[in-house]
């Protein structure tokens, strides 16, 4: 029996194609994915993200606790609000889950990480917390909303409370601040400007129908996949998991090598791994006819790789990818669609932002 | 639940056949199949003046989902295709019986035709999927 969130009638009542989304029944597209997908780089759409787990860290080595547990580092986050992306490795420099977190104040941080690595992420994070007397508590009884494009701010002022607005003014990209009952933050997965919304379980359905009212348009799942592969984001489990290396997951950016007596999980195996050097993940674009694929083998010269994520993208009219190749890759490679090896260009995992081609 | 014109026969791979007269018949994917692909992006169409036989792969369907095969419901020479989903694939999804249709077979044993599935069948066919 798959979970639901507080959202699903919501779901229901705007007429979505239910999937199961590991363990959880999510909406597909309500209609049409590309339409969906459009009205997120042109206007505004919202996707239900409360399948996704929220983890409060609460003591007073929190932050020196985080400094061990991540691959980035949160002494990056010297501003109450301000938010860091980072890897969670395990020892071997395996990817566990990629997460976003929060500093709040000095003892209370915030995790978001994944559904789909709940279990394993709760079960290590608590094992590491134990040396460091940080409590680790999940909150599900927050539903998250995530309201992005253009004008996903604008309609969102439309509903708060003069307060909340007040708040959110002036809000640099990757920063969180409780307003009200709301956990308003300026992330994303989609390359837009926009919000992502902790909202009490109770008042999910109420906020998610007066941003409907607002003219936010829902998205689902596969709307959320293109325009994040469009941004050039990874996801996890196809991208990148425990057996692969950030630095073969275009992640190499989140990690902080400097200061470089600081000591985190995963660290030793990481600067192995950049020594020896390993394969690196590339953006694929096929400017003709087809579509680029999960899985398929990408032939470069003096080796091979694979699709990790493919897909139409609906903004640029022709198909892109993520792929995992050797570093020696050059501008140019060949996808196996079907027995035939189709040209592609190789170029840097992002396509869109901010509604503009990139690529 | 999902449209199944009575005037059509049916393939169990989800492909609708309609009589044009002369042994001519129109060949599309039905409105179950375009919902289970999703967004169309590209249609792969055959060649007109290519022969094929029964079940043949003759077109390809990609949508946002996958990339599907298209099979020929009965035997013959393709004698016109649907130009108009080069440009808007979506038709297919938007008008799978109507604007969406994909390409025209002149039958070469139209006794094949007996043996698709009616609207009845097929029902049955996708219910038990």
């Amino acid at each position: 029996m798959a979970q639901q969130t507080v959202l699903y009638a919501k779901h229901l009542e705007a007429g979505a194609k239910v999937v199961d989304f590991h363990g959880w029944d999510m909406p597909l597209h309500y209609g049409s994915q590309i339409e969906e997908h459009h009205a997120v780089r042109q206007d505004a759409g919202m996707f239900d993200v409360s399948h996704m787990t929220i983890v409060d860290l609460k003591g007073t080595r929190t932050r020196e606790f985080l400094r061990f547990l991540l691959a980035n580092d949160v002494a990056k986050l010297t501003v109450p609000g301000k938010a860091l992306y980072s890897g969670m490795l395990n020892e071997a420099g395996g990817v566990i889950d990629d997460l976003i977190v929060y500093f709040l104040t000095e003892d209370f941080f915030r995790l978001v990480v994944n559904s789909a690595t709940r279990e394993k992420d709760l079960a290590w994070i608590n094992a590491q917390a134990k040396a460091f007397d940080v409590s680790v508590t999940e909150r599900p009884e927050f539903a998250m909303i995530a309201v992005q494009g253009p004008n996903a701010k604008a309609k969102v002022a439309t509903i708060l409370t003069a307060e909340q607005q007040a708040a959110v003014a002036g809000m640099k990209p990757f920063f969180g601040v409780q307003a009200g009952d709301l956990f308003i933050a300026t992330t994303g997965y989609t390359g837009e400007d926009g919000y992502e919304i902790s909202v009490p379980e109770a008042q999910a359905a109420d906020f998610w129908q007066q941003l409907l009212d607002a003219g936010v348009k829902p998205a689902g799942l596969g709307a959320r996949d293109t325009l994040r592969l469009e941004a050039g984001m990874n996801l996890y489990g196809q991208d990148m998991d425990e057996t692969v290396s950030p630095l073969a997951a275009n992640m190499g950016w989140t990690i902080a090598w400097e200061p470089a007596d600081r000591n985190f999980i995963g660290r030793a195996a990481l600067e192995q791994q950049k020594a020896a050097g390993t394969a690196k993940l590339v953006g694929l674009v096929m400017e003709q006819k087809g579509v680029l694929r999960h899985g398929q083998r990408v032939v470069v010269e003096g080796g091979e790789g694979e699709i990790t994520s493919g897909t139409f993208s609906p903004t640029l009219g022709y198909s892109i990818a993520m792929a995992r190749v050797p570093a020696s890759t050059g501008d140019t490679a060949e996808v196996d669609i079907r027995g035939k090896l189709v040209p592609v260009k190789v170029v840097k995992p992002s396509f869109v932002r901010m509604g503009k081609k990139v690529v | 639940m999902s449209n199944i014109p009575t005037e059509l026969k049916y393939a169990s791979s989800h492909e609708w056949l309609r009589s044009e007269g002369n042994g001519v018949y129109t060949v599309g994917i039905t409105e179950h199949a375009q919902d289970l692909l999703g967004d169309m992006v590209f249609v792969e169409l055959p060649e007109v003046g290519d022969s094929v036989a029964q079940g043949d792969d003759v077109a390809v369907a990609e949508s946002v989902k996958a990339a599907s095969d298209i099979y020929a419901p009965i035997a013959g020479e393709i004698v016109e295709v649907n130009t108009a989903l080069t440009d808007s694939p979506e038709l297919v999804n938007s008008a799978p019986y109507t604007d969406g249709w994909m390409f025209k077979i002149k039958a070469s044993d139209e006794s094949e035709v007996a043996g698709l599935l009616d609207a009845a069948g097929y029902k049955n066919a996708i219910d038990e999927e």
